[in-house]
């Protein structure tokens, strides 16, 4: 078993745009998410809106501390969830899952997590 | 026991080392559990062939003595290992893994299971035909490297980046099931493809077909034939392979130049390349709908069994990239098309139908789109247009066998403005 980081993009003005009925298929998409997960889901959080962020940046010996996400782009990072996975393919099934991916400009980024064990 | 000349033994070794190589890799990377590994004592087991071999003779299973010493290596390597330091993910092997893979007759078969690996669609394609190529056919990185026409010192960061992410991200070491098979197949059968094509008209240099190449492509289709029968995209695939290897040497004229399917010889193609695949490609339109590689093999089968060029039926040839349109519409068989047309209803209707992909950015730089008009402009006795054309497709190319056809032809052209 290996520890995947499954990172969620997508827009926000799409998100914040969803109607109640939009709202509730998403939620059930993603309680389907975790029920085939089951145990392999360890954990898995959405994400404040990215003009909440806070950046910091090198910048010599003192960091910079801007307002803002790291990168603006069209796809934001809105959640993310750590899974326990067979192999990759197991995590990409799992990934395939998640309702964003029905999104005009939803992607979801899968990650292995270093093995320090 | 009677030494073996060394000649015989460096045959049979570079023999085996193509027909057996991606075999014994597959298999040793079982025990290893890591594709250097892996690929280092497959290495190392060929080595030992030309030492060993001269003094004790070829053994009999040549294929089963190579996976045998690796394989001893490898386990001798991992017990060292084993309270070592290894801190590096291991390749995810399924043990004793029934492939999921047509139940009734599971395919157990490791070099399946390699390619596809290499092929995971995780992997950028430049780095699973790169795989491919080094691990399943053997090539050496220089070869790979000279092959796609980038440095070698690129070539092996290449594949050790790969090679990196499979182990980190646990690319699976196993045959895909059932469901995911038609999806998963997809890139193995376009790295096969590009191999191919690759040899078949070299991208740069001086001879028209790299060999090697060609030879490594369909191999590869037929290990993949053998272990998918049913995947008609794979059998489509392998003979559109044979077909075209079927005209290989008459492609190609005494001085090295390029010969036209027009101008073939065509009592010279191997009828019975021609009679293998042409029964694959019947095989593989009563089994199952209709895909790309079938349609193209069906195209190119039309061509080999026409008696002559002249007798080529146009008709059947356009109806079928009519259907190969809708099946991969790319701009690539509309100009393919395009020429067909031109064949069947003749130059000007054929200018019509390219005209649409003059201004395609997508294969602006593309040189059979300028030589195919140029053709066609020619043949209207538009000298003028077509000299230009010719000019265009001469700057585009970068095979010499071809930019040497395209020379006489504008040399031709210009004649006749000239008179």
């Amino acid at each position: 078993m290996a520890k995947y980081l499954i990172l969620i993009y997508g827009s926000e003005q799409e998100w914040d745009a969803q109607t109640p009925e939009e709202l509730a298929a998403k939620e059930a998409g993603h309680i389907a998410f975790s029920t085939a997960a089951g145990s392999g889901r360890l954990t898995g959080e959405e994400l404040e809106s990215v003009a909440t962020a806070t950046t910091l940046r090198a910048s010599g010996a003192e960091p910079t501390v801007t307002d803002g996400p790291f990168m603006e782009t069209k796809e934001a990072l809105g959640g993310f969830y750590v899974v326990d996975a067979e192999d990759l393919d197991a995590a990409i099934r799992l990934a395939r899952m998640l309702p964003e991916l029905g999104e005009q400009y939803g992607a979801v980024e899968v990650r292995p997590i270093v093995d320090h064990g | 026991m009677p030494s073996t000349p060394p000649i015989e033994v460096a045959e049979a070794v570079a023999r085996v080392h193509r027909d057996e190589w991606g075999r014994v890799l597959a298999a040793t990377a079982r025990v290893t559990r890591d594709l250097d590994l892996a690929e280092e004592c497959t290495q190392d087991a060929f080595e030992r062939a030309l030492e060993r071999w001269p003094a004790d003779g070829i053994p009999r299973r040549p294929g089963a003595w190579l996976t045998t010493v690796a394989g001893n290596r490898a386990r001798d390597v991992v017990r060292r290992e084993a309270h070592g330091r290894r801190v590096l993910p291991m390749l995810v092997v399924e043990e004793d893994d029934p492939t999921p893979y047509a139940a009734p007759h599971p395919v157990h078969d490791d070099r399946l299971r390699l390619v596809f690996t290499c092929c995971h669609p995780s992997l950028a394609p430049e780095a699973q035909v790169a795989l491919t190529l080094r691990f399943v056919c053997g090539l050496s990185t220089v070869d790979v490297a000279r092959a796609f026409l980038v440095q070698e010192s690129t070539m092996a960061a290449r594949l050790t980046r790969a090679k990196k992410k499979i182990a980190a991200a646990r690319i699976p070491y196993r045959v895909p099931g059932p469901d995911e098979l038609p999806g998963r197949l997809g890139p193995v059968l376009d790295v096969v493809h590009l191999v191919y094509t690759t040899g078949h008209v070299a991208p740069t240099g001086e001879g028209l077909v790299r060999t090697d190449l060609v030879e490594v492509a369909v191999s590869m289709g037929r290990m993949l034939h053998q272990l998918l029968p049913r995947e008609t995209a794979v059998t489509g695939l392998l003979a559109l392979m044979l077909l075209g290897e079927a005209r290989r040497d008459t492609r190609v004229g005494a001085a090295g130049d390029l010969v036209l399917l027009s101008e073939q010889d065509r009592s010279r193609w191997d009828h019975e390349l021609i009679e293998e695949a042409t029964t694959l490609v019947a095989e593989a339109l009563s089994t199952g709908p209709p895909d790309r590689f079938v349609v193209e093999a069906a195209i190119a089968a039309v061509h080999a069994e026409s008696p002559s060029w002249e007798q080529t039926d146009w008709d059947e040839i356009v109806g079928l990239y009519d259907v190969l349109q809708g099946l991969w519409p790319t701009p690539v068989v509309r100009l393919n098309r395009a020429v067909a047309v031109g064949f069947r209803n003749g130059p000007a209707v054929g200018l019509e139908a390219l005209a649409p992909l003059l201004d395609d950015p997508s294969i602006a730089t593309y040189p059979y789109v300028s030589a195919v008009r140029a053709d066609l402009l020619r043949r209207l006795g538009a000298w003028d247009e077509a000299a230009v054309a010719y000019e265009e497709a001469i700057t585009l190319t970068e095979n010499e066998v071809e930019r040497a056809f395209l020379q006489a032809r504008l040399a031709e052209t210009q004649g006749h403005n000239r008179a």
